[in-house]
Formats: structure tokens, C-alpha cells, sequence
């Protein structure tokens, strides 16, 4: 579990999170929402340690990120996997090369070791037989996958994705939303989602944070959201026609 | 405003330093990166210096022959004076200012290419030592193959001279080879060698720095490499007189 406390971020004069909390649960998919410029990505980085926020507790599992030296830090990113918008994969390597990567760095596994978990990675995304492909080679969801993969190499407790179905087709991201929800009760992992999409929002959020402004506007979860009086949240989620029936839909057969 | 600016890339950049000369998390890793580097950075850039040399040598030579031409001068003061002008500057300086073209601009872009689609980041995220892992080995890897490039520079360009004077009758050979090898002082090939050392430090590091640090997209990338270019270039034309004087005087 990670749990959020008053964290504040500035730059440059600007406050992004004003004192935002928020906890994030073992074996569910959490769900940072909001409009753009709400603070999302910054509290995504401020909890993964690429952005130090200038009040607040960050604790994993009771460890405060915050007051962690070097090695420790260091440590708790062995635990850490993480989704990139773009990939992030390495354009260098192939996708074998891609996934084995963390364990040639964090492990003393053979080599034969590490193919064979690597292996199993890509085959647990759907990626069996393009382990010697080269990133250029494969498609936007394809390199999500490997992502994925690379990701979960070393079975990390906590997972982070940043807008995981960007760039993608409807069915693909429904595809990813759907990878993301079946590893993180597999291996029981914190996952923590950065979106956009209201097809993730109502398949997946089981925990769902909602970000206005830089303040948690709004926590619940794809149930509670349909009946929810906030304003904002509303106006972001059910802004599409489409979006408002299935409320409206939603809504009335609770009835 | 420009002062301050300057002192505070100055710190950044030993800042960055710092990071980069640390202990690598893994050997293997590190060395395996290294010769990977020393072919990208080194072997790939020998047929550049072999043309370039080879041209050089043979223009040297003839404005040698028709600036020093003189009735007072013996004809082997043409060969001593290419070999002179070969060894103290044009294989160390004017070789590296040609190499941080091509090898910084390969540099700064392929780092900043990184940062931009935060590859940089998941190293980052995944524990690594980002700055560590992507720049030593490339600045290993220059420094170990720059003396190579040098002493392959004086040796073709000596070479283009050669042909110079072989394929046309502005020198006779004999007195081109008498000239190359009269009055040859060996510490100017050490001179040129620990020159290029210098600068081989400077090209990678400031490379790397400005593509460590690019912020942006595509146009970014490519300005940060200018910039690499342009402040390298810089930078070894100051070290340069530097070194003459602590090297030669």
C-alpha cells in the first residue's frame, strides 16, 4: 500500500498539489484522474521520487520516500516498475533485450536464468515469438506490452503507468486496461494508473483519485462515481453525449 | 546576466560530472558498454580521419612547398615543416575540433533522443544511475581509442604529403622523407597524444551533458547538439593554448 500524506509541489511560484492524500491499495487498480495541468503527472512523479515535493509524506508500506538516503532509495526502485506514456522502451535493444534488462542490472541470475523469466514475461503479455524484434519493429500497443513486461521482469510490488493507453486504438487500450487489472491481481501488486481514458475509468477503477486543481477533489471507485454530486468530477468524466447516457443509463437501473 | 549564467552551467555540468565518474553497478555491464562505444565512437570514425588526414597532408605540403620556396631554403624544409605542423597541431586540435563534430553531435543527440522519450526516466526509475551508465563508457571508451585516431592521423597525413610530392614535382620524395625525418623531436607526438586525451574528455562530456539535459522534443535535441558542437569547439580551442604553453614552453 502506498499511502500519500499532504503532499505540496511548486514550481516556480506555481503551486500544482496543494497538501493532496491519498492512498493507493495492495492488489488493486488505483486510478489518478483528471484534467490536464491537474497535478497528475507530478504526483505520479512526486511519488515514484523523480520530483521532490516540498511538504508531505510519501510511504511505502510505512517507508517515507521522503526520508530515505541514496541506498535506500535505491532499493525501494528495485520494487518499482513503471509504464511510460511513450514506452521508454530502448531502441538499442530488442525486446528480449528490453525485458532482460533489470535483471542483468539488479540480479545474479545466469543468463539462461533470465531468458527464461524474460520469456515468460513477453509470453505473459501476449508477445510470444517477438522477442527479436527491435521496438521500431512493433506496433503502439505491441511496445506498451513489451513495456509491460519489462516492467513486471522483476516482479515489483508496486506498479506505475502513465497514460498506459495513449496514442491507441479503443480496442488495444481496452486490451492493455484489461493486462494491467489481470497482473495486478495476480501478483497482488499496488498499481497506480495515470488516465485520460473513461473507458479505463469505468472498467477498471477500483480506487480512483480525482485531482482539480492540484487538490484531491474526490476519491471512489467505477461504481460510486456513476451516483457521485461532484460537479467537476462529473463534467470530466461524463463530458461526452455517450459517456452522459451511460450514466443516465447506469443511474436508472439502480433505480 | 551571461557571467552568472555561464557559472551556473559550469556547476551543473560538474554537478553531472560527479554523477558520471562513480563506481558502475555492474562490471559486465560496463565494459561490455565500453567496446560497443569504442566501435561506435572510435572504429566508425577511422575512415573520416583517414580521408581527411590523407587530404590535409597533401594541402599542407603544397603550401608548404610555395610559402617557403626560396633558393635559401633547402627543399627537405618542406617535409620538416608539413611533419612539424601534422604532429603539434593538426592531428590533436584541428582533428578533434573535426571529431566534435561528428562524434559530439552523435553524442548529444543520441542522449538527448533518450531523455526525451524518457528512457532516461525508467533508468532513472528502475534505480540506475542514468548519467553513470550512459556517459562513462562512451568517455572511457573515447579516451582509450582518441590516442589511435592521432597517431593514425600523423601517419596518413604524412602519407598525403607523401603522395604529394610522389604524383607531382613540387618536392622530390627523397627530400620529402629526408625533411619528415630531420630534426624529429618524439615529445611532439606525446604532446599530440596528451593534447587529444584532453580534448577527448571534453568532447564526450560536454556532448553528453547537453543531451543529458535537453528539454523538449525533436528541435531541442537537435539544438542541444549545436550547442555540444559549438561550446566543445570552444572549449578546446582555449585548452589548447593551455596545454601549448604547459606542454611546449
Amino acid at each position: 500500500m502506498i499511502q500519500v500524506k499532504n503532499i505540496t509541489k511548486s514550481f516556480d511560484d506555481k503551486t500544482i498539489l496543494h497538501n493532496v492524500d491519498a492512498t493507493f491499495y495492495d492488489g488493486k487498480t488505483n486510478l489518478i484522474i483528471g484534467q490536464s495541468g491537474s497535478g497528475k503527472t507530478v504526483l505520479m512523479k512526486s511519488i515514484v521520487g523523480l520530483v521532490t515535493p516540498e511538504e508531505g509524506e510519501i510511504l511505502y508500506d510505512g517507508r517515507d520516500v521522503l526520508k530515505m538516503n541514496t541506498a535506500q532509495k535505491k532499493d525501494l526502485r528495485k520494487e518499482i516498475g513503471m509504464l511510460f506514456q511513450g514506452s521508454a522502451l530502448f531502441d538499442s535493444e530488442t525486446v528480449l533485450g528490453n525485458v532482460m534488462f533489470p535483471l542483468v542490472m539488479f540480479t545474479k541470475m545466469t543468463q539462461a536464468e533470465m531468458r527464461d523469466r524474460a520469456l515468460f514475461c513477453i509470453e505473459r503479455v501476449n508477445l510470444k515469438g517477438a522477442d527479436k524484434k527491435y521496438p521500431s519493429e512493433l506496433s503502439g500497443g505491441m511496445q506498451k506490452r513489451v513495456a509491460i513486461a519489462r516492467a513486471i521482469a522483476m516482479n515489483p510490488k508496486y506498479l506505475f503507468c502513465d497514460e498506459p493507453n495513449s496514442g491507441l486504438d479503443p480496442k488495444t487500450s481496452i486490451l492493455i486496461d484489461e493486462l494491467l487489472s489481470d497482473i495486478t491481481h495476480e501478483y497482488n501488486m499496488t498499481t497506480i494508473i495515470n488516465t485520460h481514458d473513461m473507458n479505463s475509468v469505468l472498467g477498471i477503477g477500483e480506487n480512483i483519485i480525482f485531482l482539480n486543481k492540484g487538490h484531491r477533489d474526490w476519491v471512489g471507485d467505477m461504481h460510486q462515481i456513476y451516483t457521485s454530486d461532484n460537479q467537476a468530477l462529473n463534467d470530466f468524466v461524463f463530458a461526452t453525449n455517450l459517456f452522459q447516457e451511460v450514466k443516465d443509463y447506469v443511474v436508472s437501473t439502480k433505480k | 546576466m551571461v557571467l552568472t549564467d555561464s557559472l551556473a552551467t559550469f556547476g551543473k555540468y560538474c554537478l553531472f560530472i560527479k554523477r558520471v565518474i562513480a563506481i558502475p553497478d555492474k562490471w559486465r555491464v560496463f565494459l561490455s558498454r565500453t567496446i560497443t562505444e569504442i566501435s561506435k565512437l572510435g572504429v566508425d570514425s577511422i575512415p573520416l580521419v583517414i580521408i581527411i588526414s590523407i587530404f590535409i597532408g597533401a594541402v599542407i605540403t603544397i603550401q608548404m612547398q610555395l610559402n617557403i620556396m626560396s633558393p635559401l631554403i633547402p627543399a627537405y624544409a618542406v617535409g620538416m615543416a608539413t611533419r612539424e605542423i601534422i604532429l603539434l597541431e593538426f592531428s590533436s586540435s584541428i582533428l578533434c575540433l573535426i571529431l566534435a563534430g561528428k562524434v559530439g553531435s552523435n553524442i548529444a543527440s543520441e542522449i538527448g533522443t533518450m531523455r526525451v522519450t524518457e528512457q532516461i526516466d525508467a533508468l532513472e526509475i528502475m534505480g540506475v544511475n542514468s548519467a553513470n551508465f550512459l556517459v562513462f563508457p562512451k568517455i572511457v571508451a573515447f579516451i582509450l581509442f582518441m590516442p589511435v585516431l592521432v597517431v593514425f592521423c600523423m601517419g596518413t597525413s604524412l602519407i598525403g604529403g607523401y603522395l604529394i610530392a610522389l604524383f607531382t614535382d613540387i618536392i622530390p620524395v627523397s627530400r620529402y622523407i629526408y625533411g619528415m625525418q630531420t630534426m624529429f623531436i618524439q615529445w611532439y607526438v606525446w604532446y599530440g597524444i596528451i593534447k587529444s586525451l584532453v580534448f577527448a574528455f571534453i568532447i564526450s562530456s560536454v556532448a553528453s551533458f547537453y543531451g543529458y539535459y535537453v528539454k523538449g522534443g525533436a528541435l531541442d535535441v537537435g539544438k542541444s547538439s549545436t550547442n555540444a558542437v559549438v561550446t566543445s569547439s570552444i572549449l578546446i580551442l582555449l585548452f589548447d593554448v593551455i596545454l601549448t604553453k604547459l606542454l611546449l614552453q
